[in-house]
């Protein structure tokens, strides 16, 4: 396979042809073949899923399989709802993972801004007990979270699902690296101005780091929208349980509700595919960066 | 634009900007002074999260590894010092979930880097409809740790799943109480849900390969083979190393497929060191033993982020 890509094109075509001159039809036919071998082997338990959850349960279980709705239900979906508590599930979700995740984008984007720009006493040391919060995950410090959730009366609340996560080392670490990027002029030209640090970061660095802000954003969208963990120990009621926890209720169904199960899942992805078509960039952008930025 | 020039009056009202007229040693020192209440004002909020959060539980946790939950609720617990640090370090449930998480990290984190890398390798070719594969590749980055073990657990039913009936596993306990293909069935679900996040990594680094290198390799004669061991690899390896620790990490923080598959069994064969550590901290509330295995993942964290860090300042020099 050759690693090559979109710019040069002609000339590359070019090359191409006069060292290859046999066969580009069969090559094409081969690397196709390729392509749609590892898609079909990647897809397939999202494309079966989908399908499933508009087959009946005596469809699923039939033998040979049905790997085709020729008469799709969609009864799953609405079953989902009602004895999946789906609808109370979705609506959890959406309310915890905006709530984190503008949190998180508005801290992270004044920490991250201080860091840059203003000069305050031990901000060094302050910005590595930052970065020190990336080497100290969630999952090591769940005993006494719980119990201080425990002990602000938060047990199953939603404070307890937002709370823990209303800041970012990972953010504010992008969000200086990326402010330090406006130039210095523009800083003492909006001095000169008379833009105070509030206004220069809203009227200038903001606007400015939009890519920055929006690959975090759908990051941290991301993370919020999938956590289990956390949610698994601070919730026991449907009434605050995020659809990750939904998810996990779902599966207890009996075999008799397969397409229920099949349909619950199809509608705790759903938000998600719709920000990987949408936000496809961004996505790419966020999931990259610590690797690119280093 | 205006770097000496001031543009526009002072806005009224504002504290006067730009220098101030005389030496004016008071107004600086009030400036800074203003500058640095201001600075902490804006951290303030992240810091308050991190220090109830983070900081504080990290200390607690550590504590509370030196005390022994009582048998009974309601009783004190007892300090014991180091010994439960030790008693529980050298117990055989703890070496076997140690040993089995590095076994979940050896199945999942190598295949799933090899299966990322060919699929970039496969979709950055120049053809047509090849965004459509693209998307379709990495597509489960979209299927969270819950929907990808929710989808396989009931594909992996052995009265009606789909994939025990063509892996002949149809009726009988299922693949995923049998104590030899749990743990490698777990890994698959891992493998597959990761796979959309590894391929988006390693495509972004193959978009990073200059083409006048391969240019020249293919110039200079050589196969397409030998064009993708000897530059495009050598290059892609600060992306592949990154993704290995990061794989690492995920895979000692990987604790949705065990609970929704498998819940450790079947006879503890799936019980790696966070689900070991959750049993033993909210089924069984024995908070000074989780204690103890949460500083244990702890220090194995540390270890791993610290190669990591170093790994990109040797980076940063070599890019230079």
């Amino acid at each position: 396979m050759d690693g090559e890509r979109s710019g040069d094109v002609e000339r590359r075509g070019d090359v191409e042809r006069r060292r290859r001159p046999v066969g580009p039809l069969v090559r094409r036919i081969l690397r196709y073949t390729l392509l749609v071998v590892a898609a079909v082997v990647v897809a397939f338990p999202i494309y079966i899923t989908v399908v499933n959850a508009l087959l009946s349960p005596q469809q699923i279980a039939a033998r040979p399989p049905t790997l085709f709705p020729v008469h799709p239900q969609w009864g799953a979906f609405r079953s989902a709802f009602t004895l999946g508590n789906l609808g109370i599930f979705l609506r959890n979700s959406l309310l915890v993972t905006v709530a984190i995740t503008v949190a998180e984008v508005a801290t992270s984007a004044l920490a991250g801004y201080a860091f840059a720009f203003i000069r305050f006493p031990f901000s060094r040391t302050v910005f590595v007990l930052f970065l020190a919060t990336l080497m100290i995950p969630m999952e090591v410090t769940l005993v006494p979270n719980r119990e201080t959730i425990v002990a602000l009366g938060w047990f199953n609340s939603f404070p307890a699902l937002i709370v823990p996560f209303l800041a970012s080392g990972f953010g504010t670490f992008l969000f200086r690296q990326s402010f330090r990027g406006v130039p210095r002029d523009l800083h003492d030209a909006a001095r000169l101005d008379g833009y105070g640090h509030w206004r220069f970061l809203t009227r200038v660095v903001l606007p400015l780091n939009r890519p920055a802000i929006g690959a975090f954003t759908v990051f941290a969208f991301l993370g919020a929208w999938n956590q289990y963990l956390w949610p698994l120990i601070v919730t026991e009621t449907n009434g605050v349980r995020t659809v990750q926890i939904g998810l996990r209720q779902l599966q207890a169904l009996s075999i008799n509700q397969t397409n229920v199960i099949f349909a619950g899942t199809v509608l705790a992805a759903l938000p998600i595919f719709v920000i990987l078509i949408v936000f496809q960039k961004q996505l790419v952008r966020g999931l990259t960066a610590g690797a690119v930025k280093g | 634009m205006a770097d000496r020039v001031p543009v526009s009056a002072p806005v009224s009202g504002d504290r006067t900007p730009g220098r101030p007229a005389g030496p004016g040693r008071f107004g600086r020192l009030g400036r800074s002074l203003r500058e640095a209440v201001l600075g902490y004002l804006f951290i303030l909020p992240a810091l308050a999260v991190f220090a109830v959060f983070v900081f504080y539980p990290l200390v607690k946790t550590v504590i509370l590894g030196f005390y022994r939950t009582p048998p009974f609720p309601n009783l004190p617990s007892r300090f014991v010092g180091l010994s439960q640090y030790r008693s529980v370090i050298s117990s055989t449930a703890f070496l076997e979930s140690l040993w089995r998480t590095v076994l979940f990290v050896v199945f999942t984190v190598p295949i799933g880097l090899v299966l990322g890398l060919g699929l970039a390798v496969l979709a950055n070719q120049r053809l047509g409809g090849i965004q459509i594969f693209r998307t379709i590749f990495s597509s489960t980055v979209a299927t969270s740790v819950a929907v990808a073990s929710v989808i396989f657990y009931t594909l992996l039913n052995p009265e009606v799943g789909l994939f025990s009936y063509w892996l002949g596993h149809q009726g009988g306990a299922g693949i995923l109480n049998n104590p030899t293909l749990a743990l490698p069935a777990v890994s698959v679900v891992t493998i597959w849900q990761n796979l959309g996040f590894t391929f988006i990594l390693m495509s972004a680094a193959l978009q990073g390969v200059p083409d006048e290198l391969l240019e020249a390799a293919r110039i200079d004669g050589s196969s397409q083979w030998h064009r993708f061991w000897r530059v495009t690899l050598p290059l892609l390896s600060p992306t592949v190393f990154f993704a290995v620790v990061v794989g690492t990490i995920g895979a000692f923080q990987a604790f949705g497929q065990i609970d929704l598959l498998t819940q450790g069994g079947p006879n503890n064969h799936t019980d790696v060191l966070i689900y070991y550590l959750y049993q033993q901290a909210f089924l069984f509330n024995d908070t000074g033993v989780a204690a103890v295995l949460s500083v244990v993942l702890f220090v194995i964290l540390l270890i791993l982020t610290f190669v990591q860090f170093r790994f990109f300042e040797r980076r940063v020099f070599y890019g230079r």
